[in-house]
């Protein structure tokens, strides 16, 4: 019987071909970052960039203390702003519902033609935000709080269909089943099989989205939308600082009570 | 024969308030908050006819992109909004990883758990917009400003969902290399990092993505990037080139959004 008496190895975290094809990708990351960064910075004026930490005391200096006096005029495009957010989620989920039934895979009445269609609603909604559709609204419709509306509206059809077609596709097929066996038409299949299984997801969803448009609706006005963006964009233009500061306060009150509020009512959905 | 004394019929149980009274209360509310918030809508509907012509030729350029007129200043927003998204998340990432450690309950004193909580509800809170009006009244205009923006809101949103990570890593992993007697440091490295790392990897990978899309809102403040090529477009009533930027970005979303997923699944 030979006993073993010593290992030459030493224990490493990584194969030496792993630890260089990990050093390579990082150098490689390294190498992109600083290509990128001087594309970036070609047009920068530094003159700017080392001047930022006055211009920064300054903006400071002027903002406090906040004139809150101005708060008054801020109720009514505060109410706009909420009703825009509102408005336009629920215009938003009136549109997400059709297109998510459409894309999901067990309920899609064509995979091979419709279900394509609603996937790139569903992207391109998502992939373009409510800034841009707004800015596009304006344009289109004129200022004021519809085109917010449907700006929000548009940009909550990518959100709300998406992760509602996902809870479509993940319902228990047990449950279809049992109701197709008792001889359902496919309208009653969808609504006694697959309805009652998405509704906590989908007010779980509806809220959070409200949520995030709350957030949302609070800029829009900056392209003229309407809201408290509006107050703020003139409060900007106008340098006053004071003011600028209190809108901030007051859009960072709004967005902290409807996070909780959201949080809440998901807490007692789900 | 007499009337059975059972029901006969079934009705669905309601989902949310059992209560009925608390329902019909509720369903009333919801009636008068949208007939007093639709009847705060003014809508100025000459306007929005003689839109509908605008509207159109908005349809027709995404139909028929225009690409070439303007095509310099497509390509250079676009550049910079690709550099401003790598650069910023990079950076980002670089930051929010000491952060979201420094905010991990199991493994980080007290008081530097506070401080590290507050940097992410500072940078959570601000929206990316207001951020960069901020930046773009003190740096300048242009993609500095741009790029410390996106590192700012990254900074919130992967120190969190790192910090959240952490706190739910497998303790008794961490118990054995403590118990061969690791410093913090090795602790770090050996029994935290390899349980956190592929998810690092793929928050990062959607950050490079929202940055992307954020990239695109922010250049409207005057944060450089495609943004404000496309912000030039409708103030010029371009609407095929518009269109055609629009276009672009959406087809950039789809491809990060493909492959990101795709190198998330290689990856774990």
């Amino acid at each position: 019987m030979t006993e073993i008496t010593h290992y030459s190895q030493v224990w490493s975290y990584r194969t030496t071909r792993g630890r260089l094809l990990l050093w390579g990708g990082w150098l490689a990351l390294v190498a992109l970052f600083v290509w990128c960064w001087q594309i970036m910075t070609e047009r920068t004026i530094w003159a700017f960039v080392y001047d930022a930490p006055r211009q920064a005391a300054d903006i400071g200096g002027r903002m406090v203390p906040p004139r809150w006096s101005y708060l008054n005029e801020l109720w009514v495009p505060l109410w706009d702003t909420l009703n825009m957010a509102t408005l336009g989620t629920l215009g938003g989920v009136i549109m997400a519902v059709p297109v998510a039934f459409l894309a999901a895979r067990n309920t899609t009445p064509s995979a091979l033609f419709l279900r394509p269609v609603a996937l790139f609603i569903i992207v391109a909604s998502r992939s373009i935000n409510s800034l841009i559709w707004a800015l596009l609204l304006v344009a289109i419709i004129g200022p004021g709080l519809l085109a917010g509306i449907v700006a929000i509206a548009l940009r909550s059809i990518g959100f709300i269909g998406k992760l509602l077609y996902e809870a479509i596709e993940e319902t228990d097929a047990s449950q279809i089943e049992a109701i197709e066996a008792t001889g359902a038409s496919g309208a009653q299949v969808l609504s006694y099989g697959i309805v009652p299984q998405i509704m906590p997801a989908f007010w779980g969803i509806t809220v959070f989205r409200w949520d995030i448009n709350i957030r949302e609706s609070a800029i829009l006005g900056l392209v003229g939308a309407g809201g408290i963006g509006l107050k703020l964009e003139a409060s900007l233009n106008t340098l006053a600082w004071s003011q600028v500061s209190v809108i901030l306060l007051l859009i960072l009150a709004t967005v902290v009570l409807s996070e909780w509020v959201s949080a809440r009512v998901r807490h007692a959905i789900i | 024969m007499s009337a059975p004394d059972y029901p006969t019929t079934w009705r669905r149980p309601p989902q949310i308030i059992r209560d009925r009274r608390w329902r019909i209360a509720f369903q009333i509310g919801i009636v008068v908050y949208l007939i007093l918030a639709i009847g705060s809508v003014e809508v100025n509907w000459a306007r929005v006819y003689t839109g509908l012509e605008r509207g159109q030729r908005f349809v027709l350029g995404f139909l028929q992109p225009d690409f070439d007129t303007r095509w310099r200043d497509i390509s250079r927003g676009l550049i910079e909004s690709l550099t401003m998204t790598l650069t910023s998340t990079v950076v980002g990432v670089a930051i929010s990883i000491p952060i979201g450690i420094g905010a991990a309950r199991n493994i980080a004193p007290r008081w530097i758990y506070y401080i590290c909580r507050g940097i992410i509800a500072v940078s959570r809170a601000l929206q990316e917009v207001i951020i960069a009006i901020f930046f773009v009244a003190m740096f300048g205009f242009g993609t500095f400003a741009g790029f410390l923006t996106l590192s700012f809101a990254t900074i919130g949103f992967i120190a969190k969902l790192l910090a959240d990570d952490i706190e739910e890593i497998d303790e008794a992993q961490a118990e054995a290399v403590r118990a061969t007697g690791a410093s913090w440091g090795q602790l770090l490295n050996y029994a935290v990092q390899p349980q956190v790392m592929p998810r690092l990897i793929g928050l990062s990978l959607y950050r490079l993505d929202i940055n992307f899309r954020e990239s695109a809102v922010i250049g409207i403040v005057g944060a450089g990037g495609i943004g404000a090529t496309l912000n030039t477009a409708i103030d010029r009533y371009e609407y095929d080139s518009a269109g055609a930027i629009l276009l672009i970005i959406i087809a950039i979303v789809m491809v990060a959004e493909y492959s990101s997923s795709y190198l998330r699944k290689f990856l774990q």
